[in-house]
């Protein structure tokens, strides 16, 4: 391949990038727009410029592709960026909460007009690395993703300028932050040192060759880089032991940003934690690896008659013969495409202690997750901290949804569909949970000044459409149905018995039992607030807030706690799209 | 059929009444300043729907012409399936039968002679109502639900508003009673949850021929699809999995896909999340508080509806689908509901609060049912199982009927003189004539005194249950000396003597016609299905005779699928000499493999065996 050819090669694959790439250059846009206004005048109000960007996110990340068949991925940028089903649901996601998200700070008021400029820099320029991490296919992208989405978040936990707590809660974030990643580089350098490429799927392959002759030392070592890369993830998940700063920080920042940590970084860091285990567990159909071995053969292979049309990753027409060569043949027989699922199947059978070592370290994290999340939310008597426990539990729950599809994978596909899915699920039902939640607690701060448990007491009496509003998010939390608490929670419940049927591995059943005596756990602190504020009763002391609770805070609540009522009823429409959704990425 | 019919409409009246509710507009005083509700008019619209509910399900059920429920089938009847979230196979059916029909009859009824006696609730009516109409919602779920996830849901949904009418207008130590409660139902039901979906992911529906598909229940689009899947027999296909309730059932006695240990499991699991509902020992100890805690009209629904979705789960869930489970526990099943019987009456028996009695009682008479439901003997031919579901189910329409009126009888006592200390009362005879007769009515009918509802459903259990264990059977009869111990002592204390001793004597008034009625209703019911048992029985018998039937077939399978087991097992042991030794590692094989045996079974093995040995 000679330099001509690779600089044509390279040019047809940004061409094609950049048109999937196109979320995270809207927001990159808005970001310098929100500094050039910022130079130019203070007396703007961004919120608006803001929403316009969001909405043009969510456009851009094209939402109704959702749910067709014809969404295939695709890799973009050479490998870095993955763009599948997964990428496009979890964008719309982020994009989604992000419009709910910024109309919801205009309500609460907490970006004012002096340092509005500021909070959206930084929610859309955290925004912009959470994308980029539902997308990531290579380590560097993976580290840089959760930098970028890190280091706005800091600011943003230190947004309450001097008030101790949150300066304390922001540098607490940022050195615990900067300390997991430190960790997660060197685990990345492990790994990518052991395989010789960071790329996911190169590694898959790699792995999946020098696994069974790997010495006991090389082993280790492998063991140590997940566990290390595990470590980074975790931080960003709240995970017990990497939990520590959730609660201060939770404690410290105000309920808005809050909303933004507890929902979007975590989202994003789930989608990631998929993408790196069925990255590293199994080996994609299309892969670039697999590409080079065949590209040999691509040149000869004439493009024989349309039996079996499954459209591969880069569907490029470029004329010339030099491109055709270098992209992999646009159709393929029945016959090769049976060849390369045996090839995948080989391949993927070698990489069971891998996807065995994941599942049982999720297993593990997820157990204590959950259990110390809900034990330790029970002491709580700040709101927010205690909804920072509830936030690490559900952590614990949402990452057992790995374990299954771990287990599954390879073994049964339709399967490990469904676990991923009822990942997705579980997010979708978390978004409005959380961001409702948060939102009330924003709102009610606004009014009495305080977000103190025990301050809420008899708060039925004077405002109750919210606390009606959060009893019903706080019982979804639990997981009651018929609120959309309990769907998430029950398709992951599927999922691992699903797998336990399948496998029978104890260690299943053992986050089975765990995850449903967790639930009946997470019943007394939830119900602790709601029981003070309905049946406790009313404070004396006159509210020291300044501002009311308005009709368009209370319309503002109660759309965004109508979902959580009223999913049952159109659930098939969300776990459909969740299926689809995923169907690209675990084949 | 379709999503909107009879049956729908009768379980989402009551929730299309509560929204109803939300809009009433309440009153404003003379200046227009403080907000009142109207309570009269908020009550009185609360009582018209309960009873317009009821009068559907009366007017739909018995008066329906040609339509109406049937009393001489056993098929599921009025059953319909829509398709709800076809991702999991889940599946909005409903539909009843024999089991289920005078359960509902006995929720829309009950419920609004609990509207009736809420007039004594005070605060916070629009909230009471709302959440009481939701509750009716629920209650008629679980009867109705004839998928599993469906079922679940109906049982979570009434979990909330009962949490907050016990929570919000019960009584000094409301809170704790109601977490209790919530917690001890919910830790059950997540039990129950995990049982739900291993049976799911256990089950399949292509195990079943094209005949019994159509009996299911199940959609045409499913129906067709399992016939798809098995026409194209490379015998290699994916299971289809499934919600439905009745094809559970059919799948766990007819085809191998719930193996023994699920189902052991999945029955025990099952059967703690149902037995925390009637309540039985040890999982019992919600139900005394909250009782005492409940309101009134809220006690009324615990005892007369609320604890007869645990007997009704047991019957119509935990037996039909996992009969291993169900043959293999029969001890712990019957030990149990002698035990509650034994403790809950001398509980009763110790308690110095009338209400707390009552509640006692309520644990004591549930007792008949876990034990009827329980007497699977290993012999026989399955009357006596027959009639003692009968005299179980039978026991949860009579207690039903009288503890609702029992708690009742001693709501309006608390009404007046707001205490109830046993040993404070005396005297209401003289004071209170009309109470007292229908109070002492109904304690009889709670007592079991022959002629009354009571009397019936505990006879019947305890004759069943001779054949499964005299023992059981004589100590089940005996609790009988102690209900009438506790209750007499109780009438004696409270109705009868001289004068009235305890506290606010002044305010004692002879009841109010809205009471009056309540109760007349209650006692005369307790009569008429006291004298006329068959009213009820009827409506049951060919329900439960055909389940009783098609578990017993199951039954005389499954033994013989064990002892052809027992027989291979011990012809591979190639020892002839060592007969004994054979014969005693066939029993610990059988140990192993999760195959616990009766004594009897092994018995018949080592015949078998000598049998080989002769030949």
């Amino acid at each position: 391949m000679n330099f001509q050819s690779l600089i044509t090669d390279l040019t047809a694959d940004s061409q094609n990038s950049i048109m999937l790439f196109m979320p995270e250059i809207c927001l990159s846009l808005f970001i310098s727009l929100f500094l050039l206004v910022r130079l130019m005048s203070r007396r703007i109000d961004l919120f608006w410029v803001a929403l316009v960007g969001a909405v043009a996110g969510l456009i851009s990340s094209r939402p109704w592709e959702l749910g067709s068949e014809e969404l295939i991925g695709s890799e973009l940028f050479t490998g870095l960026l993955v763009h599948d089903g997964l990428t496009v649901a979890m964008r719309t996601i982020l994009m989604g909460f992000l419009v709910m998200f910024l109309i919801f700070t205009k309500i609460s008021g907490i970006p004012d007009r002096e340092d509005g400029a500021d909070i959206y820099t930084l929610i859309f320029g955290a925004t912009l690395g959470m994308c980029l991490m539902v997308s990531a296919n290579h380590l560097l992208v993976v580290f840089l993703a959760i930098e970028m989405t890190s280091v706005p978040s800091y600011v943003l936990a230190a947004l309450m300028k001097g008030r101790r707590r949150g300066s304390e809660a922001g540098l607490k974030y940022a050195i615990y932050g900067a300390g997991a990643a430190g960790i997660m580089l060197y685990g990345i350098s492990l790994l990518a040192g052991l395989t010789s490429s960071a790329h996911l799927p190169t590694i898959a392959l790699q792995l999946a060759e020098i696994l069974p002759n790997m010495s006991a030392s090389e082993q280790a070592v492998l063991c140590l880089s997940a566990v290390m890369i595990a470590a980074g993830v975790a931080f960003k998940l709240s995970v017990v032991p990497f939990h520590f700063w959730a609660p201060d920080v939770f404690h410290g920042a105000c309920a808005e940003v809050n909303a933004f940590l507890s929902i979007a970084s975590k989202a994003a860091a789930l989608a990631l934690l998929l993408r790196l285990a069925v990255g590293l567990g199994s080996v994609p159909l299309e892969t670039v690896a697999d590409r080079a071995e065949s590209q040999g053969a691509a040149a000869n292979v004439q493009l024989l008659d349309i039996q079996q049309t499954r459209p591969v990753a880069i569907v490029e027409d470029v004329a010339d013969d030099e491109a055709v060569d270098s992209a992999v043949a646009a159709v393929e027989t029945t016959d090769q495409f049976d060849d390369r699922i045996a090839r995948k199947a080989a391949k993927d059978a070698q990489l069971a202690p891998v996807r065995n070592f994941i599942a049982l370290l999720v297993a593990f994290f997820a157990v204590i997750t959950t259990t110390f999340g809900n034990l330790a939310a029970y002491g709580q008597t700040n709101i927010k901290r205690m909804l920072a426990y509830s936030t690490i539990a559900h952590a614990g729950y949402m990452i057992m949804a790995i374990c299954p599809l771990m287990a599954l994978l390879g073994v049964d596909s339709s399967g490990a569909e469904n676990a991923a899915s009822a990942l997705l699920q579980y997010i979708v039902v978390y978004v409005f949970m959380n961001l409702g939640a948060f939102a009330i607690i924003a709102f009610l701060r606004n009014y009495i000044g305080s977000e103190e448990i025990s301050d809420y007491s008899g708060m039925i009496k004077t405002r109750p459409a919210l606390v009606i509003c959060l009893a019903l998010i706080f019982f979804s939390l639990v997981g009651l149905p018929p609120l959309a608490g309990f769907l998430g929670k029950f398709a992951i419940f599927a999922s691992i018995t699903e797998a336990y049927t399948a496998t029978t591995q104890t260690y299943l059943l053992v986050i089975l039992v765990v995850a449903g005596l967790n639930t009946a756990i997470s019943l007394f602190y939830y119900l602790a607030v709601i029981k003070t504020m309905i049946m406790g009763e009313p404070t004396t002391a006159k509210p020291v807030g300044n501002l009311e609770v308005g009709k368009i805070e209370t319309a503002y609540v109660i759309a965004i706690t109508a979902p959580t009522v009223l999913l049952i009823v159109c659930w098939e429409s969300v776990a459909h799209v969740a299926q689809q959704a995923v169907v690209w990425f675990i084949a | 059929m379709d999503f909107f019919n009879s049956i729908t409409l009768i379980v989402f009246l009551p929730t299309i009444g509560a929204l109803a509710l939300a809009f009433f507009p309440s009153l404003k005083d003379e200046e227009g300043v403080n907000e009142a509700e109207n309570k009269n008019l908020l009550l009185m619209a609360t009582l018209a729907i309960t009873l317009i509910t009821f009068a559907v399900t009366v007017g739909v059920f018995l008066l329906g012409g040609d339509d109406r429920f049937h009393s001489n089938t056993a098929d599921m009847q009025k059953a319909f399936s829509v398709d709800w979230i076809p991702a999991f196979n889940i599946h909005f059916a409903m539909g009843l039968d024999g089991i289920s029909f005078p359960l509902i009859m006995l929720t829309t009824g009950i419920s609004a002679l609990a509207v009736g006696a809420s007039w004594s609730i005070k605060k916070h009516l629009k909230a009471y109502c709302i959440l009481f109409l939701l509750l009716e919602t629920g209650m008629l779920g679980v009867f109705l639900a004839l998928d599993f996830f469906l079922f679940y849901v109906f049982w979570e949904v009434m979990l909330l508003p009962m949490y907050f009418l016990i929570g919000i207008w019960g009584g000094p130590r409301r809170e704790y009673a109601a977490i209790k409660f919530f917690l001890y139902t919910l830790l059950g039901s997540v039990l129950m949850l995990i049982a739900i979906l291993v049976l799911y992911y256990a089950s399949d529906l292509t195990k079943l021929d094209a005949g019994t598909l159509a009996t299911l229940n199940l959609n045409e689009s499913v129906v067709s699809e399992v016939l798809a899947i098995q026409a194209d027999s490379d015998g290699n296909h994916a299971p289809m999995h499934t919600f439905n309730l009745l094809a559970l059932a059919e799948i766990g006695q007819n085809t191998d896909c719930f193996s023994p240990t699920v189902q052991w499991w999945c029955f025990l699991l099952l059967f703690i999340g149902f037995l925390v509902k009637v309540p039985s020992i040890p999982v019992h100890t919600w139900l005394p508080d909250a009782h005492v805690e409940a309101p009134t009209p809220i006690s009324m629904i615990l005892a007369g509806v609320l604890l007869k979705m645990g007997g009704y789960g047991i019957i119509r869930i935990c037996y039909p689908i996992c009969p291993v489970g169900g043959l293999e526990l029969a001890y712990l099943v019957c030990g149990l509901g002698v035990a509650s019987m034994v403790y809950g009456a001398f509980a009763a028996l110790a308690q110095k609060d009338f209400k707390r009695m009552v509640a006692y009682s309520s644990v004591s008479h549930m007792g008949y049912v876990v034990l009827g439901f329980g007497v699977w003997t290993l012999m026989g031919d399955g009357d006596y199982w027959k009639m003692g579901i009968n005299g179980a189910l039978f026991q949860m329409i009579g207690h039903g009927i009288s503890s609702a009126g029992m708690f009742f009888m001693v709501g309006i006592i608390y009404d007046r003189v707001h205490h109830r200390n046993l040993d404070e009362f005396g005297g209401l005879y003289g004071l209170m004539p009309k109470y007292t007769a229908l109070a002492m009515g109904l304690f009889f009918a709670g007592l079991g005194l022959p002629g009354l509802c009571g009397f019936i459903g505990e006879v019947l259990v305890v004759l069943s249950v001779w054949k499964f264990s005299p023992l059981l059977a004589i100590v089940s009869a005996s609790v009988v000396i102690l209900t009438a111990a506790y209750i007499l002592w109780a009438i004696q204390r409270v109705y009868l003597g001289p004068e009235y001793k305890g506290p606010h004597a002044e305010e004692i008034c002879p009841i109010n016609n809205r009471e009056f009625s309540i109760g007349a209703i209650l006692l005369s019911l307790a009569i008429l299905f006291g004298v006329f048992p068959n009213l009820i029985i009827r409506y049951m018998d060919d329900t439960v005779a055909a389940q009783v039937d098609s578990l017993n077939e199951w039954r005389v399978r499954y033994e013989a699928s064990v002892e052809q087991d027992t027989a291979t097992e011990v012809e591979e042991a190639d020892h002839p000499a060592e007969s004994v030794v054979t014969a005693l590692s066939a029993d610990v094989v059988l140990t192993d493999v999760a195959h616990p045996l009766s004594s009897m079974i092994r018995n018949e093995a080592a015949v078998v065996v000598s049998v080989n040995e002769q030949q």
